[in-house]
């Protein structure tokens, strides 16, 4: 009462290098274990450590896999002949899958930084040596870049770009954790740094302390293995994403309004990007941003960490990745919901006949028209007589703002604006305690020289952070706003 | 080591650069030495990627979204099959070769889940629809990982 098995050429040398083996006849389950049974060598490439047989063995009676019999419980008849089939199946990592004796070796000091990292099996030396070889780029350093960039940084990802070039406000520090009240009116690019390398001074800091757009965010980009999209409007937002999918680089998406959260992990190559789940951005004005709409403090916290913590495990290879999913957070319920994202084949950009073949004007397809950023000159910040005009007509006091004429007392006879306040250049430090109750000072000489020292001594000597620079003076009022006044 | 003739290698390589972007497979058939160490291909067997978001093999590891640009999977027929063919020669599957695109050709963790020991699994790295590097790997006999084996190409 016997049956043969043929032994793949994997296997053979188990068996002592026979093609087939006899064992006594049963159902196919009972001849496979007997067959472990003999052969004790062979049970681990058959069997996982759990005893089941392994997803990739298949066992064919003849030409029939008995899956699509009676499966373990097949009855193989005596004299009868099965064969043990491989599939094989396999395939690349999505992430650069450099060789382990390739990446950065770690130092005394970081393996007792790092050494809860490490004796996480999961992630152990490899994973924490594929941290320190990362290079994640932050877009933003508000308030879901905050938790990102330092959890990152204390996580130990080797570098780390930043692009911001807002100045830290007070209103800012109800959420932006980064930053700090001895840094309110510093850059936020600098304000970041200091702290991710209070954190972590392993971590090499890449700046990028300018607005990023068509012209240069491919350029940056292409550096960076991660994207962490922490911005807080759609223009950048989609920006991000078709530089992220031109690049085929993963985009670790978050944004926050009000109570409210989304996380996701955007990869084109992999999976949906943004433009599979939005294909267009919604009417201008119809989401407020949060400085219209408000937003909880802690919210960016819960979701600025789910962001660092897709890039670790991106970066380290581990767990599942949002990817494909779309987690959505609700603060006042304290719920989390998720959604299943599919690739789109008829997305834009990455459906199989895309439009979208380079980075377009996204001020322009979001509907937004340019908002009037604050345009510097020699690290200045300015408005125009343009602006200035609508700042007047919607009424100075309601933004508690003061317009400041740094001119002398003849020149304001010549010419001047009502809505003005004359201090001489000269009498402006004696003046200082003077202008702390305002939010905002715009500062306006005759062409906008002297303003400009005014502004930069106020913000970098005194440490205003809310002052700019009228461009051109009151020869451009006089010029583009109302020709009526005399130009001297 | 494995020993392929430049012929083969070539019609390999047409075959993985054909599938690009996804990654194509096939079936390394040949002779074995007894010392279960060399190898010589005297045949290749170009398999479709049986690959479908069902077909069970899932990256335990990694989970990430899966597709037939970063998975692919020799259906046990085809397997079944091109052993019949070889043995009636007196030949034997002796490895599989599958392709990377734009990725290193070295193995996954979902390559060495899925692999057998002796046999070679050959990993060519297909750059924007060129094959570039070509590697040879054998898992160990401990299932750990993979070790590389000298690729010896001959004329024919």
């Amino acid at each position: 009462m016997s049956i043969s098995i043929r032994i793949p050429t994997p296997l053979r040398a188990y068996v002592g290098g026979a093609r087939e083996v006899s064992i006594e006849a049963g159902k196919a389950g009972e001849v496979l274990a007997t067959l472990a049974a003999k052969y004790p060598d062979i049970k681990k490439h058959l069997y996982t450590e759990d005893g089941m047989l392994r997803s990739f063995v298949n066992v064919y009676l003849g030409d029939e896999d008995i899956r699509y019999l009676q499966g373990v419980d097949t009855v193989i008849p005596d004299g009868g002949s099965i064969s043990i089939v491989p599939s094989v199946a396999g395939g690349s990592a999505p992430w650069p899958d450099t060789p382990v004796d390739r990446l950065p070796s770690l130092s005394n000091d970081e393996i007792r930084r790092y050494s809860r990292h490490l004796i996480l099996p999961e992630i152990s030396m490899e994973g924490q040596k594929r941290l320190k070889a990362a290079k994640v780029l932050l877009v933003g350093a508000g308030g879901l870049g905050a938790p990102t960039a330092m959890y990152l940084a204390a996580a130990g990802v080797g570098t780390m770009g930043v692009i911001d070039f807002d100045v830290v406000d007070e209103s800012n520090l109800q959420r932006q954790i980064i930053h700090g009240q001895s840094t309110v009116g510093k850059p936020k690019m600098w304000s970041a740094t200091q702290r991710i390398n209070d954190i972590n001074p392993n971590v090499k800091v890449v700046g990028y302390e300018f607005p990023i757009d068509s012209s240069n965010a491919m350029e940056i980009f292409k550096d960076y293995d991660v994207i962490v999209d922490g911005t807080d409007n759609f223009p950048t937002r989609y920006l991000v994403n078709d530089a992220c999918v031109l690049l085929g680089k993963p985009n670790v998406y978050g944004s926050i309004f009000r109570f409210e959260g989304q996380a996701s992990v955007f990869w084109a190559q992999h999976g949906p990007c943004y433009r599979c789940l939005y294909p267009e951005p919604p009417p201008p004005g119809l989401v407020p941003s949060c400085a219209e709409g408000g937003v909880l403090g802690v919210l960016p916290g819960v979701i600025g960490v789910i962001q660092a913590t897709e890039t670790v495990k991106l970066i380290t290879g581990i767990g599942d990745s949002l990817m494909g999913r779309l987690m959505l957070y609700d603060a006042l319920e304290m719920k989390f919901r998720e959604l299943k994202l599919r690739k789109d084949p008829n997305c834009p950009i990455c459906g199989t006949h895309p439009t979208v073949k380079e980075l377009i004007d996204y001020q322009e397809f979001c509907g937004v028209k340019p908002v009037s950023h604050i345009e510097t000159k020699d690290g200045v910040p300015e408005i125009t007589v343009q602006e200035l005009r609508e700042r007047i007509r919607g009424g100075l006091d309601k933004t508690n703002t003061l317009l400041l004429d740094v001119r002398e007392p003849n020149e304001w006879d010549i010419v001047h604006l009502d809505a003005a306040q004359l201090i001489p250049k000269g009498q402006v430090p004696q003046h200082i305690s003077e202008f702390s109750p305002y939010d905002e000072i715009l500062v306006h000489c005759r062409s906008g020289a002297r303003s400009a020292d005014i502004v930069k001594f106020l913000r970098d000597d005194i440490g205003m952070k809310n002052v700019k620079n009228v461009k051109g003076g009151i020869l451009a009022w006089a010029r583009e706003i109302d020709p009526s006044l005399p130009q001297y | 080591m494995l020993t392929i003739s430049l012929s083969l290698l070539i019609k390999l390589h047409a075959h993985l650069a054909a599938g690009y972007p996804y990654e194509a497979c096939g079936i390394l058939i040949g002779e074995i030495a007894a010392n279960n160490i060399d190898k010589h291909v005297t045949d290749v067997v170009l398999v479709a990627n049986a690959w479908t978001p069902d077909a069970g093999v899932t990256d335990t590891r990694r989970g990430q979204a899966e597709t037939q640009h970063n998975r692919f999977l020799i259906a046990p027929e085809d397997i079944a099959r091109a052993d019949r063919e070889a043995a009636k020669r007196n030949h034997d599957i002796i490895g599989f070769f599958h392709s990377h695109p734009d990725s290193p050709s070295v193995p996954s963790e979902t390559d060495r889940e899925w692999a057998w020991p002796v046999i070679s699994f050959m990993i060519v790295r297909v750059q924007n629809g060129t094959a570039t590097t070509t590697q040879s790997w054998v898992l160990r006999d401990d299932r750990t990982m993979f070790e590389e084996e000298s690729l010896n190409i001959v004329d024919g």
